[in-house]
């Protein structure tokens, strides 16, 4: 059985719904940017596929090289809020940070 | 006819300065400074008034331009100012009797610390309402509109240390936005309309050219729509209520605003809009009929206050249900000239009680007054000729005025018996309660308390004054609109150029308009009688008790109260109580405040939806991109 | 092959200038701070006036995925504006809370520089990483005031719901890019003629996909959830920030990709628009109501501005595209002048943003109860403000679109909001106490920052020609 679009973009769509349900589900910060991250390389997926296969141009690969940049940036400051948070709340159990509402 | 006058934007703009003048620098003023300032700035804007007036030549239209406000093809709006009949009218009155009632307010707030902040208010309300009498588009009179609003909840809740003045303040500003809201669609249908003809304006003069165009339903809705808006502001049936509370501002406000002026502004705005509800025969039923119905029953609940000021709040209410129905039977001059002469005599009477107030101290329970025509001579006989107008005595401004309206609301083509029926009944009542009330006040033995009555004096210069030009007004300016067997009218053919002319009323029965005359001196005349019967003749009494003997006197007045008790009294003040203590505050006050706590309580309840935790708000993410989903592969 | 620097000449003038403050910030005494206000201010003046210069140009760059035209200026324009009011109003308040000055306005000004982009660009992935320049420095802004526990609970909530939304629309426009074969938006709008059947399902996915990422963006309800509690942990300053320039370049990304490139598409989204513009305006008014806070009654209101503001998405067109313009002009000089009140009565450690800290504050403070009411009642639609003129255009542009039933319902939601709105004006008028003998800030900056808002407030309302006409030239440029 060749390898062909739809499965790499099956692919993506099961990795975005992991990526979902982990950010959704998890109490742990950290584990919601790892959630994160799932969809944004869950979207990379899609990139590189719909570049291979349908667009005849190799833009969607450099997007994805885009992406990958950009989820370290995000990275990096997601890690710096959680460490604040947990300095000053002593926790990083994200449903645990609740003084802000109503 | 259109004649550029450049005088014209100084009218509301001196008022304007003198506002800013006193809210920037009148912290470092002398009080008394800013008054005169405030006095002054409707003075130079009255004399300017009455150049518009005098110059203005027969239907002819002062214009001033000052800019462009909104240019956006196809749409524009200019920023200018427009004067015909009917505003030099409304002018006349805005500045005239607003500068009587400034000076007025010189000696009645005199000693109050907030003097500064008050004529500051009362300067910038004189220049929304000039703003918006001297519109020429419905952009612009809904500035004037929504300003004197806000001036009057802010002068409504002047005395703002008392909780009560803060809450009816908000009561009036709310039940106004309810009014507000209809008006607003009323112009947003109406530029709808006008432009699905291709005509985006919202112009007066050319409103009034493109007019034929509208399709019938669709002037139905829009001019209901504003008087929706009308209603409001001008305390019609069912959005009367805000007004009665609004009596808790200074009195002189009480006068100005929500007598004189502010309050006449719905029926100003249906004058200015006649064209429009001309086209309406349905909405101009509906007017009618709401007229008649508030003047009627806003008189019964009149009768049974015992607040000076609420007496009078509910009598205002009352007249201009008149000018409502006036103007519901397509009598518009009618209307414009009826507000004209109840500026003056109701000016005056609230005037006078501010006068009896401030001479009591702030008391306002007229069962705690009594007797004070001898410490009050220039108040009484003022007020005595004012309530001589209002119950139409032969002769004064209310008696010409009025008997236009009830012979308009008899005899026009859309007038009615029932109409002119509970018009007249309204007479009587108007009679029985306003003379209920001078002699309760002023007559009969004086109830004032010990300490007060010791301190009873005449009011300033200042005051009584402006109060008896107020009465040589309320006399004299219904001259200017008398029958036609009379020396006729100047005041109708004057207004024709703006209201166009009137359908003849139908001339099959000569002689009629003299025997309705009749009818309603007679109806009057009864209710000054009853109301002398009732509460007069205490006066009397202790004249016959010197005359005639202690037995007669007691079997007369036993025989005589027992009948009036049972057969009048009794049912007629249960019913008037009833409206006014049930129907009223419980029923539609139960309405609105229902309405605003079922909101606060939904707000209360929804806002724990916030509920703090972050991923909830992730949920409702996914579950908002869900149900467009949803959307996207169901269509 | 010649590449065309200048669409690029405001934006590198605004990030030359975050990195000469980062730069010089390493080298000065902290009692020289007040230069670096000095430098952002200039700097930011000179990209607009570079803009002004640019102003009737109209051109691309690198393959046309950056665009110069009067849209794009225009937007640079309020961006640059909003920053340095920004930048005037938090001068006092970073110093009080010993939030790192040279890097806060560094990091206003480099999310300016994402702003320009978004506004500018003229591909999905260009748009996108502007997108992302904005957001990261908006989240690190957020919670600058490391003190403070509320400020990083909300940088966390906004980082978390941010990134998330950042997933949706990156996935959204990775199916464009593989319906249409391209993510520039011509390339895309000329795709969607051709490509009817085949990649049909795909490409709305993906539109739709933006579209929830955009409305997060725009704080449309239900994306909306993080509005009060961000709005109201930040600095206020950044609060204010993001209420107006974040909230605008999501606008001019939406007016350019969907009422423009692929307005073909319209009827497609009127609907869900539609009903995210009804709950949206009614959610953020009656929740707003039962507040006790200012600061989140504004965070509140700005929920129900967006809706507003949707409003005239949803009517489209020229009058639609006007409207949102000048409305968005309109409500950045009462929003940005109601939230520097809230910073000026700031003393110390100490936010004073309840309702009651307004008690009386018309008397003792009148040019800050002056600037309160105007502010208020512009908010709430209040003749001749500018909140009225932006709202009468609104609803026009609906009424015109024939949309009669949002203009009645914006109106309605309109006559709700006076409720809280009036409430301010009463605390300050009506109600005695609170700000009696509390210090109130020197603060020349921020009153300066005011009395901008002030002007602009009324200007736009009294004399609103000009603006609108600048506002109907701007979207028009799009074509």
């Amino acid at each position: 059985m060749a390898i062909g679009l739809t499965h790499y973009l099956v692919l993506g769509a099961i990795l975005f719904s992991l990526g979902l349900y982990t950010v959704l589900t998890r109490r742990n910060a950290i584990s919601v940017l790892m959630g994160v991250e799932l969809i944004l390389n869950s979207a990379n997926i899609n990139y590189v596929a719909f570049s291979h296969f349908s667009s005849g141009n190799v833009d969607g690969q450099i997007y994805a090289i885009f992406v990958i940049m950009l989820a370290a940036a995000e990275a990096a400051v997601g890690l710096a809020i959680v460490l604040a948070i947990f300095q000053l709340f002593h926790t990083i159990d994200v449903g645990a940070v609740e003084t802000l509402k109503e | 006819m259109m004649e550029q006058f450049g005088l014209l934007r100084f009218i509301p703009l001196i008022p304007l300065a003198g506002a800013a003048l006193n809210i920037l620098f009148g912290a470092r003023l002398r009080p008394q400074f800013a008054g005169f300032l405030a006095c002054g700035a409707v003075a130079l804007s009255f004399l300017v008034s009455l150049a518009v007036f005098w110059l203005l030549p027969a239907s002819g239209v002062f214009r001033d331009v000052l800019f462009i406000w909104i240019d956006s093809e196809p749409f524009k709006a200019q920023l200018s100012f427009q004067a015909d009949a009917l505003t030099a009218v409304m002018l006349l009155v805005i500045t005239g009797i607003g500068l009587l009632i400034h000076v007025y307010s010189l000696g009645y707030m005199g000693d109050d610390e907030g003097m500064t902040r008050y004529f500051a208010y009362l300067n910038l309300f004189v220049f929304f309402m000039s703003l918006l009498v001297l519109a020429d588009n419905l952009l612009l009179l809904f500035v004037g509109w929504e300003g004197v609003g806000l001036c009057s909840y802010l002068l409504i809740g002047f005395w703002y240390e008392d909780h009560t003045n803060t809450i009816a303040g908000n009561k009036a500003f709310i039940v106004n936005r309810i009014g507000d809201f209809g008006f607003l669609l009323g112009v947003l249908l109406l530029f709808w309309e006008m432009g699905r003809q291709g005509v985006w304006t919202l112009n007066f003069s050319e409103l009034e050219r493109a007019a034929h165009l509208l399709r019938p339903e669709s002037v139905t809705l829009i001019t209901l729509l504003f008087f929706a808006g009308a209603t409001g502001k001008s305390a019609q049936i069912p959005l009367y209520v805000w007004l009665p509370d609004a009596m808790q501002g200074p009195t002189p406000v009480s006068a100005l605003i929500h007598a004189a002026t502010m309050v006449t502004a719905g029926v100003y705005m249906t004058a200015r809009l006649h064209f429009l509800f001309s086209l309406a025969p349905a909405t101009l039923a509906v007017i009618a009929t709401i007229g008649a119905l508030t003047a009627f029953f806003a008189a019964t609940i009149a009768v049974a206050q015992n607040d000076i000021k609420r007496v009078l709040a509910y009598s205002t209410v009352s007249q201009l249900g008149y000018m409502f129905l006036a103007a519901g039977v397509g009598a518009f001059s009618a209307a414009i000239f009826h507000l004209f002469t109840h500026a003056f005599f109701k000016a005056c009477l609230f005037l006078g009680s501010g006068s009896v107030i401030h001479a009591l101290g702030g008391e306002q329970d007229m069962r705690k007054m009594g007797g004070l025509r001898r410490y009050l001579p220039t108040t009484y006989w003022t007020y005595l000729v004012a309530a001589l107008v209002i119950s139409g005595a032969p002769l004064t401004a209310g008696f010409f005025s009025k008997d236009q309206i009830l012979w308009q609301a008899y005899a026009s083509p859309n007038g009615s018996t029932q109409l002119w029926l509970l018009a007249w009944l309204t007479a009587g009542l108007t009679a029985f309660y306003m003379f209920r009330q001078l002699f309760m006040v002023f007559h009969g033995a004086c109830r004032v308390a010990e300490p007060a009555k010791a301190r009873l004096h005449e009011s300033p210069a200042a005051m009584t004054v402006p109060l008896v030009l107020l009465a040589l007004g309320s006399i004299f300016a219904g001259w200017l609109g008398t029958p036609d067997f009379m020396w006729g009218s100047v005041w109708d053919p004057w207004l024709q150029s703006v209201l166009g002319v009137q359908e003849a009323v139908d001339d099959a029965a000569p002689g009629g308009e003299l025997f309705l005359m009749a009818l309603t001196l007679g109806i009057a005349a009864l209710g000054f009688l009853l109301a002398f019967l009732l509460y007069g003749r205490e006066s009397r009494v202790a004249e016959r008790i010197a005359a005639t003997t202690i037995y007669r006197w007691l079997a007369h007045k036993y025989y005589v109260d027992e009948i009036y008790d049972c057969v009048f009294v009794r049912p007629f003040t249960a019913c008037a109580r009833w409206l006014a203590q049930i129907f009223d505050p419980g029923f539609i006050d139960g309405f609105v405040n229902g309405v605003a706590s079922t909101i606060r309580a939904g707000s209360l309840s929804w806002r724990r939806i916030q509920s703090g935790d972050v991923q909830h708000y992730l949920f409702a993410f996914l579950a908002g991109t869900l149900l467009i989903f949803a959307y996207l592969l169901g269509r | 092959m010649e590449t065309n620097l200048a669409p690029l000449l405001p934006s590198a003038e605004v990030v030359l200038t975050a990195l000469s403050v980062l730069l010089l910030d390493l080298f000065i005494r902290k009692d020289e701070k007040g230069l670096l206000v000095w430098i952002s201010l200039i700097g930011l003046a000179l990209a607009g006036g570079m803009a002004l210069f640019l102003w009737g140009s109209h051109e691309g760059a690198f393959q046309d995925s950056i665009l110069l035209d009067d849209f794009a200026l225009f937007f640079t324009e309020l961006f640059l504006g909003a920053a340095a009011i920004t930048i005037l109003s938090s001068v006092h308040y970073v110093r009080e809370t010993n939030i790192h000055e040279g890097e806060f306005y560094a990091l206003v000004l480099l999310s300016t520089f994402g702003m320009i982009l978004m506004a500018a660009a003229n591909d999905l992935i260009l748009f996108f990483l502007g997108l992302e320049t904005m957001s990261i420095g908006v989240y690190i802004l957020t919670g600058m005031w490391r003190e403070r526990s509320q400020a990083s609970e909300a940088a966390m909530k906004y980082f978390l719901i941010g990134a998330f939304a950042t997933g949706f629309l990156l996935y959204g426009i990775a199916l464009i890019y593989g319906a249409a074969g391209s993510t520039h938006l011509g390339r895309i709008a000329s795709a969607l003629g051709q490509t009817k059947s085949h990649g049909s399902i795909i490409l709305s996915a993906g539109v739709f996909l933006l579209f929830v990422g955009l409305a997060f963006k725009v704080a449309a309800v239900p994306f909306h959830f993080w509005v009060p509690d961000v709005y109201d942990g930040a600095p206020t300053p950044v609060s204010a920030f993001m209420a107006v320039a974040v909230k605008a370049a999501a606008f001019a990304g939406w007016a350019r990709i969907f009422l423009y490139q692929l307005s073909p598409l319209q009827s497609e989204w009127t609907l869900p628009l539609k009903a995210l513009a009804i709950l949206t305006m009614t959610v953020g008014n009656l929740l707003a109501i039962s507040q006790s806070s200012v600061k989140r009654m504004l965070a509140y209101s700005s929920i129900a501005h967006a809706g507003y503001l949707l409003i005239a998405l949803v009517a489209g067109g020229e009058s639609g595209g006007q409207a949102l313009l000048f409305y968005l002009l309109s409500y950045a000089a009462m929003t940005f002048g109601a939230f520097g009140v809230l910073i000026a009565l700031k003393e110390g450690e100490n936010d004073h943003e309840a309702y009651s800290d307004f008690a009386g504050l018309g008397f003792k403070r009148p040019f800050l109860g002056m600037a309160m009411s105007l502010f208020m009642l512009s908010l709430a639609g209040f003749p001749p403000l500018a909140g009225f003129t932006g709202k009468f255009y609104l609803f026009r542009s609906a009424v015109v679109a024939g949309h009669i039933d949002l203009a009645i319902i914006g109106a309605l939601n309109s006559l709700l909001s006076v409720v809280y709105y009036l409430r301010v004006i009463v605390m300050m008028y009506m109600e005695e106490g609170g700000a009696e003998g509390k210090p109130f800030a020197r603060a020349p900056y921020l009153y300066l920052a005011i009395a901008i808002a002030v002007l602009g407030t009324v200007y736009l309302g009294v004399l609103p020609a000009p603006a609108l006409d600048l506002s109907r030239i701007s979207f028009i440029s799009l074509h």
